[in-house]
């Protein structure tokens, strides 16, 4: 191809090595406060707290690792699958720093007790309206790119990408609606039952247009590019699409089965819940039947496994995710480590696999240059195997066993366990959990070496991709 | 269907956005324009000042990440904490603190069922009254005094009612103070459920396991682990009051073994009477949580902690 223009891949990689960096915070501050679960003296008041670090650890990998590689891939991926730069490379910059500089503040706030007590949406709303502001930098320069395209037909990947940007603004706007106090706290808008339905229409819908809507993405960009095999079917991922980004918005009630939330609103969240297997399995049947086309890329392409066990546990969370919001289940587990156990399978076994392999597609293509080491890569993937799988068995298993010790009774109707004995039998689970923690963590810090050493050997100048 | 979607940027965010807003409409904005989703019981009463405060210290220490603050209608949850939640006992909550962990237990319920010296001691060394808790020390908060400017701030913002004087007791107080007037106004707008009368089991009210030495070890174990930290490792006092100087509510003189049963099975709710004594409210109910063998257990070791 001739190339008469230029990819800006330094946004790209500095979206990348800056997402790296938060996602090394928020790794760090999770086994920390994984120890805290076990060993209380770990807390130290009153800026490492686990009420305080809890939430730099949610918001630094969501919103730092994950946010920051979906705005360097989607950039990636945006302008290759238009044909041209991105419309204002200069804009793409500054989302860069701003970004970076809105993370380094919501860390700092965070550490500081300024909480809006939001589950993902804790930031105080002079942040969220930087948010605002990134976001709007963002979807016009994602917008305008996809507008003057110079390749007709939208991919698969660039639907994914218009409806994460549409969603999550929609989103996030509507649940951070508050009414300041004073520059650094304020009060959600809406009260008690109403607060609760709006926050978890928000938290729900944050885990599918963060954690899932751009993963797909890349999923469906990245397989074909790695493997050299088209998507198989074209038409199984329009269904696939379409019935996600439509059943994803009702089922943010599953959050709150057995509250005061009225039942209609959580018996409707529950059968959409149900419904999701469906349009989520699609794009799992779709990555299979794609490698199934020949099945030694598994051993051949060191990153098509990566892309198969992510799907994989991708596929996995979506039946669990949806059995949990079943009341006989939910009555158990709610409430209990299980639920940890069920998110990290996400994060750490479908997105953080996912979007590593993206990043060990997209560096040595914009180094002009190969992986540093396929075989670093495999011990890396079989690390964060590892102890994502520790992680979260322990806390499926301790999960349960909570439940079960809460509703134990004694042959006079009597609770067998008071909370005490339940909390303690938890212990051992929760120190294996920290190990599982630092397999993963291992797992990572091989990533980021062997990411190093190919941007270190690679030269971005020269790049022509 | 034509393809022409996937040609058009523009219109396919436009379909996406309108996909997107029917889930949206439909469990979220629609029932936000009912009643249903603004209930309030009528005996709620608005935070008043320093309470908010103690909401506020809540929020910004992330209680919420290990503490829930709702009771599902589930019989042993409701055994375990109290009456089940109602949608109108959050009225004033900005947002709902329900949670969605419980590392620690439920806190809906906690209001009234501790007197204030429990919380102090507790929010102060949580490992003094369970030792296997893994909660963390807050009795940091006493050095950070309360705003009484921001503390205005705050209950104006929400429009709750307030007086000068309420503001103006908030001088010299600190947050831990706060936080724990907070606790005692949670969930107390729903009147507690006597706990079940004791007086069927009690018999003659002797104790069944009067002098058993196993029962008493095995009281003794059950003692240092739930009445210690109240009533002192020997029996003492503290927090709750001395069990071995033969005052009982308040009178001296004796009681029957089946009078310790029932302050212990049934707590010491203000206004109770029990065997012509008077309680005056400290102690919450154990019925739920131990079986009769138990609690006679540990009214067999309370004894034997009387004839030292």
């Amino acid at each position: 191809m001739g190339k008469d223009y230029q990819y800006d891949n330094q946004t790209v990689n500095g979206f990348i090595v800056s997402s790296i960096f938060w996602g090394v915070v928020g790794i760090v501050i999770g086994l920390w406060i994984s120890i805290q679960m076990w060993a209380p003296s770990w807390n130290i008041a009153p800026y490492f707290t686990f009420g305080r670090l809890r939430a730099v650890h949610t918001n630094g990998l969501a919103f730092g690792l994950g946010l920051g590689a979906i705005f360097g891939i989607f950039y990636y991926i945006v302008m290759r699958l238009t044909k041209r730069p991105l419309l204002f490379p200069k804009l793409a910059r500054y989302h860069l720093y701003l970004f970076n500089a809105a993370i380094a503040l919501a860390a700092i706030s965070l550490f500081a007790g300024m909480n809006q007590s939001l589950e993902y949406a804790e930031l105080e709303w002079p942040l969220d309206l930087g948010v605002v502001i990134l976001w709007v930098i963002f979807a016009v320069n994602i917008f305008g790119t996809i507008i003057k395209r110079k390749e007709e037909q939208m991919y698969i990947s660039l639907w994914y990408i218009i409806a994460t940007v549409v969603a999550v603004a929609v989103l996030y706007i509507v649940n951070n609606l508050s009414i300041p106090v004073t520059l650094t706290k304020s009060y959600h808008l809406f009260a008690g039952v109403n607060s609760a339905n709006v926050q978890w229409w928000y938290g729900h819908n944050a885990v599918g247009f963060v954690f899932t809507t751009p993963i797909l993405a890349m999923f469906y960009y990245f397989l074909p590019k790695s493997t050299g095999i088209p998507i198989y079917s074209h038409r199984l991922s329009i269904i696939s699409f379409w019935s996600l980004v439509f059943a994803y918005l009702w089922t943010g009630a599953h959050h709150l089965v057995y509250t005061p939330l009225p039942d209609w609103i959580q018996t409707l969240a529950i059968v959409f819940t149900m419904f999701l297997i469906a349009p989520s399995w699609g794009s799992v049947v779709n990555g299979y039947y794609t490698v199934g086309a020949d099945w030694s890329k598994m051993r051949t392409n060191y990153l098509t496994k990566f892309f198969i066990l992510g799907i994989t546990f991708y596929g996995l969370q979506t039946i669990q995710g949806p059995t949990q919001g079943l009341r006989i289940v939910s009555q158990l587990i709610h409430y209990t480590d299980w639920v940890p156990g069920h998110v990290h399978m996400g994060t750490m076994g479908w997105v953080t696999m996912t979007a590593a392999a993206s990043i060990y597609y997209i560096i040595p293509k914009i180094y002009n240059t190969q992986i540093y080491s396929e075989k670093i890569a495999n011990i890396h993937f079989w690390f964060v195997l590892v102890g994502q799988l520790i992680f979260s068995v322990t806390m499926w298993i301790t999960g349960i066993q909570q439940g079960a010790l809460w509703k134990a009774t004694n042959p006079d109707g009597s609770l067998a366990y008071s909370f005490m004995e339940g909390l303690a039998k938890n212990y051992p689970y929760w120190q294996l959990r920290t190990l599982g923690g630092i397999i993963f963590t291992v797992g990572m810090l091989f990533f980021i070496y062997n990411i190093y050493m190919t941007i270190k050997r690679g030269n971005m100048a020269s790049s022509k991709a | 269907m034509s393809g022409d979607i996937y040609k058009k940027p523009i219109l396919f965010a436009v379909v996406s956005a309108v996909v997107i807003l029917i889930g949206t409409i439909a469990t979220m904005f629609i029932p936000m324009l009912t009643p249903q989703m603004h209930p309030k019981l009528e005996n709620l009463k608005p935070y008043t000042p320093l309470q908010l405060v103690g909401r506020d210290v809540y929020m910004s220490e992330g209680c919420h990440y290990c503490h829930t603050q709702t009771v599902r209608p589930l019989k042993t949850e409701v055994m375990r904490y109290g009456e089940y939640s109602k949608a109108g006992e959050f009225a004033y909550d900005h947002p709902f603190l329900w949670g969605s962990k419980r590392t620690g237990p439920d806190l809906a319920r906690i209001g009234g069922k501790y007197p204030d010296a429990w919380h102090y001691g507790h929010f102060e060394d949580p490992q003094r009254f369970f030792a296997e808790s893994n909660m963390p020390k807050y009795g940091w908060l006493k050095g950070y005094p309360v705003d009484p400017v921001e503390a205005e701030a705050s209950v104006k913002a929400l429009g709750l009612p307030y007086t000068k004087a309420d503001i103006d007791a908030l001088k010299g107080k600190n947050k831990l103070d706060a936080i724990v007037a907070y606790m005692q106004v949670l969930g107390i707008a729903v009147a507690k459920k006597p706990a079940a009368s004791s007086a069927q089991i009690m018999g003659d009210k002797k104790n069944p396991l009067s002098g058993n030495a196993s029962a008493i070890a095995a009281g003794k174990k059950l003692y240092d682990a739930n009445c210690a930290a109240c009533h002192g490792a020997e029996g003492k006092g503290g927090i709750g009051p001395s069990l071995v100087d033969n005052v009982w509510l308040y009178k001296e003189g004796d009681v029957s073994d089946g009078f310790i049963y029932t302050v212990i099975a049934e707590g010491t709710t203000a206004g109770k009477e029990i065997e012509g004594r008077t309680a005056k409210g400290g102690m919450p109910p154990y019925s739920s949580m131990f079986d009769q063998d138990k609690i006679w257990s540990m009214t067999a070791y309370i004894r034997s902690l009387q004839n030292k």
